[in-house]
């Protein structure tokens, strides 16, 4: 007993390095540079330095801020409807991530107890190998004669995504909204699958009986029992897939087109093409604000999972 | 709907998934072999892109950094991240909890466009204040040691919110002093899990495009920027042949630590099973 006191006192002396180390870490990477961020966007532009926002004046404390940018933002047009385009492909993506997603996942739990593991490896396995390759191989399929391109003008969908203004022409697949929520469907679906995955498969069966017994048909069974059941995983999946589909950048660049408005690369020209980066940094603030409440239940529920397997 | 219409389905379902999961490196694989320069015209087999990659001076240099970085990236990771993880799972009250546990998990999800603006703004003020550090490879490791930390720490306390605590209990009543149950007990239990958070954030530091786009500096141009910025023009042999090389390298990789992996545990589970038979 008295070695387990010793332990426990060890524990608390480390206590302050283990949880401050880490803890130091992020406040100095994360939080601190978002705050500079947060400055930037309202500090005045001095050639290439920014004027401090709190300035000691004879003796007065005086704060300047200029929120021209957040005006400019509100009021222009473009960032409007970028910011609303932005959060109209990420909520497509989630919900065909879902839609292929869920059903995936389940018959994957259903699946033979000894091929499960072998299907979630392969599950795995892209998201292993290079993400920005893999939406590049995506520019080679669907570009004029690829292989999917080939596959869905034989079936006649480009029909389809014409009359709903996906694609630009009959036949032509690349640098519209379509090759891009493809690329984002396909970069993400592993994100949905997993944590999916992992509710079901932990599902107990044995309340499926008891609604079969109770005169449910598996329908109904599904609908009332394994559905709200997952609800945890719905919700991790789907944010996992919302949050950083709306900041996306690689794929809109590589697989979207002029029509495609994305946030991420607005932010990426204001800083890189523009120079501008108190711009850059108001275009970052305020997608912070959009995506806060999702990053918020995110949290909540990655807390919950924490403490649920306790 | 009947049993055997519901498993054809499901066969149906699973098989679809898959063949969109892999279709697009399958594509990738095979015209790596393409003869012609010309995207998606077949005009016969050759390997001469990967004999040009020989030359490639700038993709070579890039994939030595980005070696670099990754390496340097998984094994900090790996700390930081398990210290984390423990500061989460041993402690479940201190000052600041929640916040804590919010930042650890928010770069999981945060737009890396925001990570890498925010880093940067900030490496800049700290480097017009005390001239420290110049844009390069190490602002490029920092950058992508904060998102790397993130993912260590989820797989890390994944593994120890399972790990049984009377094993911990048991050594110390068996006399062993605190540093030796860490180095004896738990970090075999939870080794398993470092080695995939070691090769999770080795291959996530050398496949990143947008921290290190904002954090590098010139002359420090990883593989991938070389990449995105080929593609970016449009398809191009070269980068089919290195796309070959990294998805073979990486799944061999994987496949055989894996497997290594379950080997280890199985015969951890013969040695449990082994030890209660003889007592």
């Amino acid at each position: 007993m008295q070695r387990l006191t010793h332990f426990w006192n060890w524990l608390r002396r480390g206590r302050t390095g283990v949880i401050g180390l880490p803890y130091l870490w992020v406040l100095a990477f994360f939080l601190f540079p978002f705050l500079i961020v947060l400055k930037i966007s309202v500090s005045e532009a001095e050639g290439v330095l920014f004027k401090d926002v709190l300035t000691l004046k004879e003796g007065l404390l005086q704060l300047s801020l200029k929120l021209s940018n957040y005006v400019f933002i509100t009021q222009d047009d473009l960032y409007f409807k970028t910011y609303l385009s932005s959060i109209k492909y990420a909520a497509v993506t989630t919900v065909l991530c879902l839609a292929i997603g869920y059903p995936f996942a389940y018959f994957m739990a259903r699946a033979k107890a000894t091929i499960q593991p072998a299907l979630l490896m392969l599950v795995m396995l892209p998201f292993w190998t290079s993400f920005l390759l893999r939406v590049y191989a995506w520019k080679g399929l669907l570009t004029e004669k690829g292989w999917v391109a080939e596959a869905l003008s034989a079936v006649g969908i480009d029909h389809l995504l014409f009359a709903m203004n996906a694609i630009p022409a009959l036949g032509k697949y690349m640098n519209s909204p379509f090759s891009l929520v493809v690329g984002m469907v396909y970069t993400y679906l592993p994100f949905m699958i997993l944590p999916l995955y992992g509710n079901l498969a932990k599902m107990d069966l044995r309340l499926l009986e008891a609604a079969s017994d109770l005169g449910a048909t598996p329908w109904v069974a599904f609908w009332k029992v394994t559905v709200p059941l997952s609800k945890a995983g719905i919700i991790a999946g789907s944010m996992l897939v919302f949050i950083p589909c709306i900041g996306e950048f690689v794929i809109p660049e590589l697989l979207g087109g002029p029509q495609t408005l994305m946030i991420g690369r607005v932010l990426w020209d204001e800083f890189f093409s523009n120079n501008d980066w108190p711009m850059a940094s108001t275009v970052a603030v305020v997608m912070v604000l959009l995506i806060l409440v999702p990053l918020a239940v995110f949290n909540r529920y990655q807390a919950q999972a924490q403490e649920a397997t306790r | 709907m009947s049993a055997r219409a519901g498993t054809i389905v499901s066969r149906a379902w699973l098989a679809g998934g898959y063949l969109f999961l892999y279709l697009p490196i399958a594509a990738l694989i095979i015209y790596s072999f393409n003869d012609s320069p010309i995207p998606n015209v077949w005009s016969g087999f050759t390997l001469k892109w990967y004999a040009a990659l020989a030359n490639d001076r700038e993709m070579i240099s890039g994939l030595s950094l980005s070696l670099q970085i990754a390496f340097a990236t998984a094994c900090g990771s790996v700390v930081l991240g398990t210290l984390a993880a423990f500061a989460l799972v041993k402690y479940r009250r201190f000052t600041g909890r929640t916040l804590f546990s919010g930042m650890v998990n928010a770069p999981l999800v945060m737009p890396e466009v925001i990570i890498g603006l925010s880093l940067l703004l900030m490496l800049v003020s700290v480097q017009r204040a005390i001239g420290f550090p110049e844009r390069g490879m190490l602002t490029i490791w920092l950058g992508h040691l904060l998102l790397g930390m993130a993912y260590a720490t989820v797989v890390v306390q994944a593994r120890l919110q399972d790990l049984n605590p009377q094993l911990e209990e048991a050594a110390m009543d068996l006399g062993a002093r605190p540093w030796q149950v860490f180095t004896l007990v738990t970090l075999p239990m939870i080794a398993q899990a470092l080695m995939s958070a070691w090769l999770l954030t080795f291959t996530l530091s050398l496949d990143d495009v947008v921290l290190s786009a904002f954090l590098s500096g010139p002359g420090s141009t990883t593989m991938p920027l070389v990449i995105f910025s080929r593609a970016r023009l449009g398809l191009n042999p070269s980068v089919n042949a290195v796309a070959t090389l990294i998805v073979l390298l990486v799944s061999v990789g994987v496949v055989i630590a894996s497997l290594a992996i379950a080997r280890a545990e199985r015969r951890r589970q013969q040695d449990i099973a082994a030890a209660a038979r003889g007592a």
